[in-house]
């Protein structure tokens, strides 16, 4: 992946805790590459937020970053001063939540909020109000021009979430990271908002970084995906070559757990037995070792090691490194 | 197998605005139907899942059947008992038999309570507490597989799955005959959803309750239920045997819903129905067949003519002028 818009390496972030230090990420390297969707899966605690918070320079206060660098645009995020980080944020790189009724202000009318959003233009009036309309328009939200004077609650979910898009996607940023945008849509809407995500991604040309647990939309939506376990990126490549030829034991079990992949009916459905490693005190060798089918003796003491398992797609387990095993 | 459960016609209405408002507005009704005519049975031992998207009325039938709602018309029946006119003694005995499993696992949790006391806290509500309540506790944790350790936690120190399998422990305490369950697997990830499933499937089979599963992830309907109802605008479009439904969809919004369930396989095949709009408001119902404004197979008499009720096979039921297949 050259031209990379977004390079994260050797990234670590532990915060401070009564217990001692927790390793909520370790090592992350990762590449978001211009006008591409990059998704990233994994279970709750596998350090999503963390990674996403660390983009945007939004860490709790009990965080260090022990090490790494995240570069964007080919500055150093982590090197930045606050004051031209907040001249990022929302300018070029912007975000989308999970739960739309939150994100937007339940006081203020949709159209306040949007023009609101636009202080750092010396646009007139008028003309931000404009902008707020075309943007409404382009995330489908019809009679835009007198909805601007509607409230939050006057809409429906899938139309908030739309708005948020819109208010995300107004400055035309070069990455827009979309935490879990569908988990509160259904099935219906869900489709909806990942057509607009692409549409929008290919006439605007950035890049998304696209969290989410549900594979299914992973699949149809993202170019290549980054897998994570327990703050651990544990596989990497297209998306395609992933989901067909998963390498890594956990996103092979997360696969065959997706009840959509389980065509026939099944009172038994499959799980990944155990839980994750306390992070405060981290096992030595493989972090998956507690839960995978294949452990061996190397993966009690050895951290296996980042490798190539075919070309562009990445994978850190023993068992792909061993000799005629490719 | 007799029915546990009988709903005939099932209407429940929220008042939206004031007398004042409706005469000052002009507004006719100053009520919305959240649901209406759902009628359906749910056999002893049987899962019954209602799916549907959000504001469809799901939850709001569950909470008229629990009595925890007036019905405006029709009847609910439990083992006999119409449970729409029940007095509050009535009631508290119906409340006995049927429990309720809550959508947010930890939040429906009290903080302040531990494990053991929210486990056991049905017998004290219902005045069964003479009883080994210790003992009951250690029986109920093993039943869903937590240690007997656990009943001296707090909520906040469980994952979303372990609340979860709290909240079936509770709902299992008094031996209930029905259970309702609003979104069991919301909020949990891939592998614990199959966990948590895997458990209410196993206690169905092992202790026969009969289990009442609100949903809008129909990924894990055809793996858990019976005989299913989809649900749009407070109605049922289409009810019947859960195979059926799969193999075999009629209403042209379950073939949408159906077809709007991403695959996890990037070069899947999908011949995708796609909805157009916005789920219409319930201040403001479509006339003719309440479909029609997002119907992709709209035809004559649509939006005029409320939809006939067709019977496919036996159970299989739904409201279409022009069913597909």
């Amino acid at each position: 992946m050259n031209d990379a818009l977004l390079t994260i390496r050797d990234l670590s972030v532990h915060y401070h805790t009564d217990r001692g230090e927790l390793k909520a990420m370790r090592h992350v390297n990762m590449d978001v590459p211009g006008g591409s969707i990059v998704g990233v899966v994994g279970e709750s605690g596998c350090g999503k937020s963390t990674l996403i918070s660390s983009i945007i320079r939004l860490l709790a206060s009990n965080a260090i970053i022990p090490c790494g660098s995240i570069t964007f645009e080919g500055r150093d995020l982590l090197g930045l001063s606050r004051e031209e980080m907040r001249r990022l944020r929302g300018d070029r790189i912007s975000i989308v939540f999970q739960d739309p009724m939150s994100t937007l202000n339940p006081v203020l009318s949709i159209g306040r909020q949007m023009v609101d959003i636009q202080y750092r233009s010396s646009a007139s009036r008028a003309h931000k109000i404009k902008r707020a309309t075309e943007m409404l328009a382009s995330v489908g939200i019809s009679d835009p021009g007198s909805r601007l004077k509607q409230f939050p609650h006057e809409f429906s979910g899938g139309m908030q979430q739309r708005i948020s898009i819109a208010m995300a996607l107004q400055a035309e940023p070069a990455l827009l990271i979309a935490d879990e945008p569908t988990t509160a849509l259904d099935a219906t809407l869900e489709v909806q908002i990942i057509h607009l995500l692409k549409k929008l991604q290919t006439d605007i040309g950035c890049s998304i970084l696209f969290i989410s647990h549900h594979l299914g939309v992973i699949a149809e939506l993202c170019d290549y995906v980054v897998v994570m376990y327990a703050g651990e990126v544990v596989e990497e490549g297209t998306t395609r070559e992933v989901f067909h030829n998963p390498a890594h034991p956990y996103t092979e079990r997360l696969l065959r757990c997706d009840p959509a992949s389980i065509a026939t009916k099944t009172r038994s459905l499959p799980t990944i037995p155990g839980e994750i490693p306390d992070l405060v005190t981290l096992p030595q060798g493989c972090i998956f070792k507690n839960r995978c089918e294949h452990v061996m003796t190397q993966c009690e003491h050895l951290v296996p090691a980042w490798i190539e398992s075919h070309s562009g797609h990445f994978v850190s387990c023993h068992l792909a490194a061993k000799p005629g095993n490719d | 197998m007799t029915d546990v459960l009988e709903v005939k016609n099932v209407r429940v209405r929220f008042r939206v605005k004031s007398n004042f408002q409706a005469l000052v507005q002009g507004i006719e009704d100053p009520f919305i139907d959240a649901v209406r005519d759902a009628s359906f049975a749910i056999l002893e031992g049987e899962t019954f899942t209602l799916v549907g998207e959000s504001g469809s009325g799901k939850s709001t039938l569950a909470l008229a059947v629990a009595g925890l709602l007036p019905a405006e018309e029709g009847s609910v029946r439990f083992g006999g008992a119409e449970v729409t006119t029940m007095d509050h003694a009535a009631l508290q005995a119906y409340r006995k038999q049927i429990s309720f499993m809550w959508q947010n696992p930890v939040g429906s949790l009290s903080p302040r309570l531990s494990v053991g006391s929210l486990i056991t806290e049905p017998y004290k509500i219902h005045k069964l507490a003479e009883r080994d309540l210790k003992a009951e506790c250690a029986r109920l944790l093993k039943m869903v597989g937590l240690p007997r350790e656990f009943s001296t936690r707090y909520p906040h120190q469980l994952s979303g799955g372990q609340a979860r399998r709290v909240g079936v422990a509770r709902a299992l305490a008094l031996n209930p005959k029905l259970i309702i369950a609003d979104e069991p697997t919301a909020g949990l990830d891939v592998s614990v959803q199959g966990e948590i499933l895997n458990l209410l499937n196993r206690l169905q089979d092992e202790l026969g309750v009969a289990m009442f599963i609100i949903t809008h992830n129909l990924n894990i309907v055809r793996h858990i239920s019976d005989h299913t109802a989809i649900m749009y605008l407070g109605r049922f479009v289409e009810l019947g045997p859960t195979d059926d439904i799969f193999e075999q969809p009629r209403h042209p919004y379950t073939l949408a819903l159906l077809s709007a369930n991403p695959e996890p396989d990037p070069d899947a095949a999908i011949s995708r129905i796609e909805l157009k709009g916005e789920v219409p408001s319930l201040m403001d119902r479509p006339g003719g067949c309440e479909f029609h404004t997002r119907c992709p197979f709209v035809g004559d008499g649509c939006d005029t003519n409320p939809p006939p009720l067709f019977t496919v096979s036996g159970a299989h039921t739904l409201t279409c002028h022009y069913p597909r297949g």
